[in-house]
């Protein structure tokens, strides 16, 4: 009801007014329109990048493992990007990479926050010797450096999606770990969570119910930020040749196969820039999600600028 | 004894103990291998006798404990075991010790590694100052977005870019860095340009921006705001009032990303080809080599482990508070 309007004011009516609170999208669009440029140019790549990956079948001129009999074809009509080492289609593969790729490093994040947000609740709640040993634990992981350890597991364990989700996903909880730990102890210390536990509220209901509302805007900010350490960590170990394998089309190990057509840049700009394509692929979204993660973090915290 | 003697000690004893759990990390990857894996290395047609043989090396018939302090004794005295590769079925076994392969390996890394810093820590911690002192301009803006991208970039992307600018289109420097012992001193630092200019690139970005967040976290503090109202030039100010203080969290700046280098390293020898330890790790885990991979790992946890000791000590070294305690 605009003001300007009333002309014959009444405290009544005022007071008899139905105030509801803005829903929850309505909130969201606000604070959306309030977005910096950068933060609406990731939203938009990332949002066309998991476009991509969700119908990548429909989107792809060729299968995901369609040989065509010229390999190192150069750009064409037929081929936009040219095919690879053995004839396939790269416009194809770097369709079904962004599948494979981020529904891979999705999944490892997944699993990275389920273990470590389980177990630095855990350890924040119960502290004494579970918070102890936990913690010990989680040193020594973090003193070897992750892509070392990564190759360790993986020269054990083979390299299979699997055991590559899982050694990943096991070896990124531990910073997870830690940053539940620190900010759960916040919360774990308030007068309601004290409240709860004495009427004798089980542990489930303590970390979904109290705990959990509480520390989900760091959380999510850190989901964004382990994302890209994580699909960075895959392409590299895809790169180096012992993370995902073929036929999967995958950009790290994509740029790979490829990288040998460098080296005709004198007389072909466009075949030598093709095993940059991926690779680019790669960057342009880990600055995507990391600009998204820069606004987020500036407006959840009202952390402005150090002056 | 001083107090500072003591907490150095401590963490000394600290860095030790890490060092002795990691190796107990790395060790137990032999006892997570399947049970075959013996005919897995000496192929098929191992008979018997070789695949006993060879299980009786490594001390399989042995509890793991001796197994694990028979290792930690050898690997202390500079035996890092022998290589998986080499050995075949007939029980004819050429394959070489794992020290020596990694020897002439770790010399080369050590070089770029140390060519690299040389360049990477002067630039990052001028740039990182200059960004500090003159914040919120245009050059800081700038230099804020660069390193903000260029932290987000893979390391074999910066690396194929420079190969395409630098060593395709403009034959510049050489794409392969495949250096031998034979190789001259400046012909080495000629062929190793590209892997380094690559590594300076991805930590400068990482150093600076920790370089500057370290000084603004400083320079807000209160006794440089009273020798600013004081009337001190400023730069007295960075001379005897901040640089005193900001050798700690510079030193951990330092020390962290030369750790990160260790890492970094991996990915940019295998693009250049070089002939360097993280290659030699890469070959090893494709293989299944997993001698010579647990000596890589050894080494580059040690050096993880160092770098981040020697910014603690650091810190405490040069730490007024500690020094000169009330």
């Amino acid at each position: 009801m605009p003001k300007s309007n009333i002309t014959n004011y009444s405290a009544k009516i005022e007071s008899a007014l139905v105030y509801t609170r803005r829903s929850r999208f309505e909130r969201f669009w606000i604070e959306l329109r309030k977005a910096p440029l950068t933060a609406w140019i990731g939203m938009i790549t990332v949002s066309l990048y998991i476009f991509v990956a969700l119908f990548a079948p429909f989107i792809a001129p060729y299968g995901e493992a369609e040989v065509f009999p010229v390999p190192y074809d150069v750009w064409s009509d037929k081929h936009i990007f040219g095919t690879d080492q053995i004839g396939r289609d790269i416009y194809t593969r770097l369709i079904y990479g962004a599948r494979n790729t981020i529904g891979i490093a999705v999944a490892t994040t997944f699993l990275a926050f389920l273990i470590g947000g389980f177990l630095g609740l855990l350890a924040t709640i119960l502290r004494g010797w579970v918070d102890q040993i936990l913690s010990r634990l989680v040193d020594v992981l973090m003193a070897i450096p992750g892509l070392i350890f990564s190759l360790v597991l993986l020269s054990v364990f083979g390299s299979t999606i699997t055991s590559l989700i899982i050694i990943i996903g096991t070896l990124e909880s531990t910073r997870i770990f830690r940053l539940t730990r620190s900010v759960g102890l916040n919360v774990v210390v308030m007068e309601f969570v004290e409240a709860a536990q004495l009427r004798g509220e089980s542990l489930r209901w303590i970390i979904t119910k109290e705990i959990l509302p509480n520390i989900v805007p760091p959380l999510a900010a850190e989901f964004g930020l382990r994302f890209c350490f994580i699909f960075l960590l895959i392409s590299s170990l895809s790169f180096l040749g012992v993370g995902i394998q073929p036929p999967t089309a995958d950009w790290g190990s994509m740029v790979r196969e490829n990288a040998s057509l460098i080296q005709f840049a004198k007389f072909d700009i466009f075949v030598a820039i093709t095993p940059l394509l991926p690779a680019a692929s790669i960057a342009i979204l880990t600055v995507a999600v990391n600009f998204i993660v820069d606004w987020f973090l500036h407006t959840s915290s009202g952390l402005k600028d150090e002056k | 004894m001083h107090p500072v003697f003591l907490t150095i000690l401590k963490r000394l004893g600290l860095g030790v103990l890490t060092l002795l759990v990691v190796s107990m990390v790395i060790f137990s990857a032999v006892e997570m291998l399947p049970g075959d894996f013996t005919e897995a290395v000496l192929g098929q047609r191992a008979t018997v006798e070789t695949v006993a043989a060879f299980r009786k090396e490594l001390g399989l018939d042995q509890p793991a404990i001796l197994r694990y302090l028979d290792w930690l004794g050898s690997v202390c005295t500079g035996d890092l075991g022998t290589s998986f590769s080499g050995r075949d079925a007939s029980g004819i076994d050429r394959s070489r010790p794992v020290t020596e392969l990694i020897a002439p390996r770790l010399t080369n890394t050590l070089f770029l590694a140390t060519f690299t810093a040389i360049i990477a820590v002067p630039l990052s911690l001028i740039l990182g100052l200059l960004t500090a002192l003159y914040r919120n301009t245009i050059f800081d803006r700038s230099t804020n977005i660069t390193t903000l991208t260029a932290i987000s970039f893979p390391e074999f992307f910066v690396a194929y870019t420079l190969i395409l600018f630098l060593a395709s289109l403009f034959q510049i420097f050489p794409s392969l860095s495949n250096v031998d012992e034979n190789t001259l001193f400046f012909e080495r630092v000629y062929m190793t340009a590209l892997p380094a200019i690559t590594l300076t690139l991805v930590t400068v970005a990482h150093m600076l921006r920790m370089t500057r967040a370290a000084i603004i976290n400083l320079l807000a503090s209160s006794y440089i705001e009273m020798a600013t109202l004081k009337g001190t030039t400023k730069l007295n100010i960075i001379l005897r009032h901040a640089l005193p203080n900001a050798w700690a969290p510079i030193a951990t700046v330092v020390a962290f990303n030369l750790a990160y280098m260790v890492v970094g390293v991996v990915v940019v020898e295998v693009v250049f080809v070089y002939p360097g330890i993280g290659q030699l790790m890469v070959d090893a885990v494709t293989s299944r080599d997993i001698p010579v991979v647990q000596g890589c790992a050894l080494i580059f946890a040690c050096t993880y482990i160092f770098l981040n000791l020697t910014a603690d000590i650091i810190g405490i070294v040069t730490n007024p508070r500690l020094l000169h305690p009330r």
